[in-house]
């Protein structure tokens, strides 16, 4: 009997130590997953939003979608979600001839797009599934004037893109700071500063950029919607579910010794 | 148990007219209610049933994923963004799958480590352990074909440093690869027959040998947490006196794991479908391209154990034999560890330790291979540090625990070096009820001593 008990005991600590060390090494991933991000600002975008995404919709087609694609997501489904009348977005969000049920194609031939910009811009259906939200929206602020770049827009985030600061009327123009090259390292940027206001104060450029980013997450995933409302519904149940099945268990096992 | 199969007779006339010409019920009940198991399962024997519950999810949500898939390179990409969003339910049956295919490794590594705590590859049960190496062999195999299928850069860019493995082969290494691909790169001659491999070929291998691996199991009687064998102690039935039907008593145990099992998995489907890059990976969604390489091309997390061992090893044929080695010497456990005691329970301390190293060896080569230390290293050591060293050190040295723990246990049990606990005659229930009824409970004394299989 004390045989049995200590050898219980011994084998509960070895339990304990196992699971402790896995939790370390799963801790280590997940600290080093959380840093993947690091050195970006948080967007803070909410799903549960739907105004935001509405502005952010607005902001996309206005801005946007002359050279972006959004070439998985259909207007009728935009319309849909987002909770808006079909015949306002085809009034107010189709400005290419498209139908409702189209997806959103922009109209910039390809070809010629990549002579202007030296490279197409690209689809934009899926960037805030492949960069994530928190890089859509640090890039979107991060634009500086830079005489050297063709266009004259460089972007501290995403260096030398090809894209202008097609935002700069609301957030107005940035200047980097240069930051002198130390010994066997590159010259490097510090911070930027606004030089000259736009029609929108910082913060709310900031709503804007982070409405626009809603909107990109929104179209990246519009499953997201329903999945994340309806989620709630399946976990209760299936909590529901297992304790029926535990009760279930100790039914049946009141005569196991 | 071996399972004589006894006969039921169903008293409905079809019923009774179809078992006299095909004993389906009386397999069945011989295979659930007839089949007597230990009753002292503890947590680690849920995931063999919740391995068998996600094959079978895997299957039936693969099944509606290729009525709207296309298997083409120019179609692939959109197929999978139209299942997602033009498909009625799509997501979820996609979300499913995807989710389906990283916890099928949770829990399959989670039962293996299960089966070499307790010993349960040992004599009689070593056919049962290789049958279950081959399903992991067949699995990774049909995980990585069906990762290539989306046929985002990931895919792509995977598939390609995966398939070039196969060029550390001397003399044919090329040609190999160029057969593997059907071209001169990964492209829609690999994309086809990867489809064809993913969705026919591997799932009935894999459905073939789980049976084999059941049939292995219920012939010889499954091991448990003491290590010991139920059916040297029988009741005046011929039952094993510690055994209980799996039917109903394991049947409604599993239901009950089932229903937590999927709480996990509903969350993650529900809520973190990508799991943070892990189960999805952010490369993924955008499009195979030749001429764009991802900044860090990794498969994904289940496979990065092994992929670390072959990114550790210099010159390129030894990392591919040692990374394919790292697998082939998980088929020997049986021969490599010749200790006579079967559960950890009454093993040496040296073995508990080694075991200890070598699941955490596994975790760090994880670590490595993930490019979680690439990351980390620079923030740890300072952004001069020199990564390589750094992590060729830290990569080399858990890959020499991973090895080193196979030559450490064949050492430590050949020599006789370790020195067991008594294994007890029946299997303690952790109330000790059973142990007040009997009072003419003998324990069994086992010198440790070489022992030999065959």
């Amino acid at each position: 009997m004390t045989n049995a008990m200590t050898t219980k005991t011994r084998d509960t600590t070895i339990f304990a130590k196992l699971a402790a060390l896995l939790l370390v090494g799963l801790m280590m991933i997940g600290t080093a997953a959380a840093s993947e991000e690091a050195g970006l600002e948080a967007a803070n975008v909410r799903l549960d939003d739907v105004a935001s995404m509405k502005r952010g919709a607005r902001l996309f087609f206005n801005y946007c979608s002359g050279c972006h694609s959004l070439e998985y997501l259909r207007y009728s489904r935009l319309a849909e979600d987002l909770k808006l009348d079909p015949k306002d977005v085809e009034k107010n969000l189709v400005f290419n001839g498209a139908r409702i049920g189209d997806h959103a194609i922009s109209h910039m031939p390809a070809d010629k797009a990549a002579t202007w910009f030296g490279k197409a811009p690209p689809d934009l259906s899926l960037e805030a599934r492949a960069r994530g939200s928190d890089w859509i929206y640090n890039y979107l602020k991060s634009f500086y004037l830079d005489p050297a770049r063709p266009l004259g827009w460089n972007n501290n985030v995403f260096e030398n893109a090809s894209m202008p600061n097609v935002l700069w009327e609301l957030q107005g123009l940035q200047v980097a700071e240069q930051v002198p090259a130390e010994a066997g390292h590159d010259a490097t940027i510090g911070k930027l500063e606004l030089k000259t206001p736009g029609q929108q104060t910082p913060a709310q450029f900031d709503q804007t950029v982070r409405d626009l980013t809603a909107f990109l997450q929104y179209a990246g995933e519009p499953a997201a919607l329903q999945r994340e409302s309806m989620g709630i519904w399946v976990l209760l149940y299936l909590a529901f579910f297992t304790l029926i099945a535990y009760l279930l268990k100790l039914e049946f096992w009141k005569d196991v010794h | 148990m071996a399972t004589a199969m006894t006969r039921v007779h169903p008293n409905n006339a079809v019923l009774g007219w179809i078992e006299d010409r095909l004993p389906i019920l009386s397999f069945l009940s011989s295979h659930t209610s007839g089949y007597y198991a230990p009753k002292n399962f503890n947590f680690w024997y849920y995931f063999g049933s919740l391995a068998l519950l996600v094959l079978v999810n895997q299957i039936l949500t693969g099944i509606f994923l290729t009525m709207n898939y296309k298997p083409n390179a120019a179609e692939a990409f959109a197929s999978v963004e139209y299942i997602m969003r033009d498909v009625e339910w799509g997501w979820l049956i996609r979300y499913m799958h995807s989710t389906g295919a990283s916890l099928f490794f949770v829990v399959v590594y989670l039962h293996m480590f299960r089966g070499v705590m307790y010993g349960s590859f040992k004599k009689p049960r070593e056919l049962v352990w290789l049958l279950g190496m081959l399903i992991f062999l067949v699995l990774m195999a049909e995980a990585f074909m069906g990762y290539v299928l989306p046929w985002g850069n990931m895919s792509f860019w995977g598939a390609k440093v995966i398939i070039s493995l196969f060029g550390a082969v001397p003399v044919i290494g090329d040609a190999l690869v160029q057969w593997i691909m059907g071209d001169y790169l990964p492209a829609d001659a690999t994309l086809n027959r990867f489809f064809a491999l993913h969705v026919i070929a591997l799932p009935l291998v894999l459905l073939l040998l789980v049976v084999l691996h059941l049939a292995a199991l219920h012939e010889v009687g499954s091991n448990n947490p003491d290590g010991v064998e139920i059916k040297q102690t029988k009741k005046p039935d011929g039952t094993p006196l510690d055994g209980i039907a799996f039917h109903p008593y394991y049947t409604v145990k599993d239901i009950f794991g089932t229903g937590v099992f999927l709480l996990i998995a509903a969350f993650i489907i529900f809520y973190a479908p990508t799991f943070g890059g892990w189960f999805l990976e952010h490369d993924n969604f955008i499009p195979a391209n030749n001429l764009v390489t991802p900044s860090h091309i990794k498969p994904v997390w289940y496979f990065t154990p092994f992929y670390a061992i072959v990114r550790m090893i210099p010159a390129k044929l030894p990392g591919v034999i040692a990374m394919f080695g790292s697998i082939v010497l998980l088929f020997f456990f049986p021969w490599i560890d010749r200790g006579p005691v079967k559960s950890i329970r009454y093993r040496g301390l040296g073995y508990k330790i080694a075991l200890a190293l070598f699941v955490l060896s596994f975790i760090m080569l994880g670590a490595v291979g993930a490019g979680v230390t690439t990351e980390v290293i620079p923030e740890w050591f300072g952004a001069n540090a020199d990564l390589t060293t750094i992590e060729n050190l830290f990569g080399r040295f858990w890959t020499l625990v991973y090895f080193g723990f196979f030559v450490f246990l064949w050492a430590y049990t050949h020599f006789g070096f370790e020195k067991t606990k008594p294994v007890p005659d029946r299997i303690q229930l952790r109330s000790g009820a059973r142990l007040k009824e009997t009072s003419d409970t003998r324990w069994g004394v086992r010198k440790p001593s070489r022992f030999r299989v065959g």
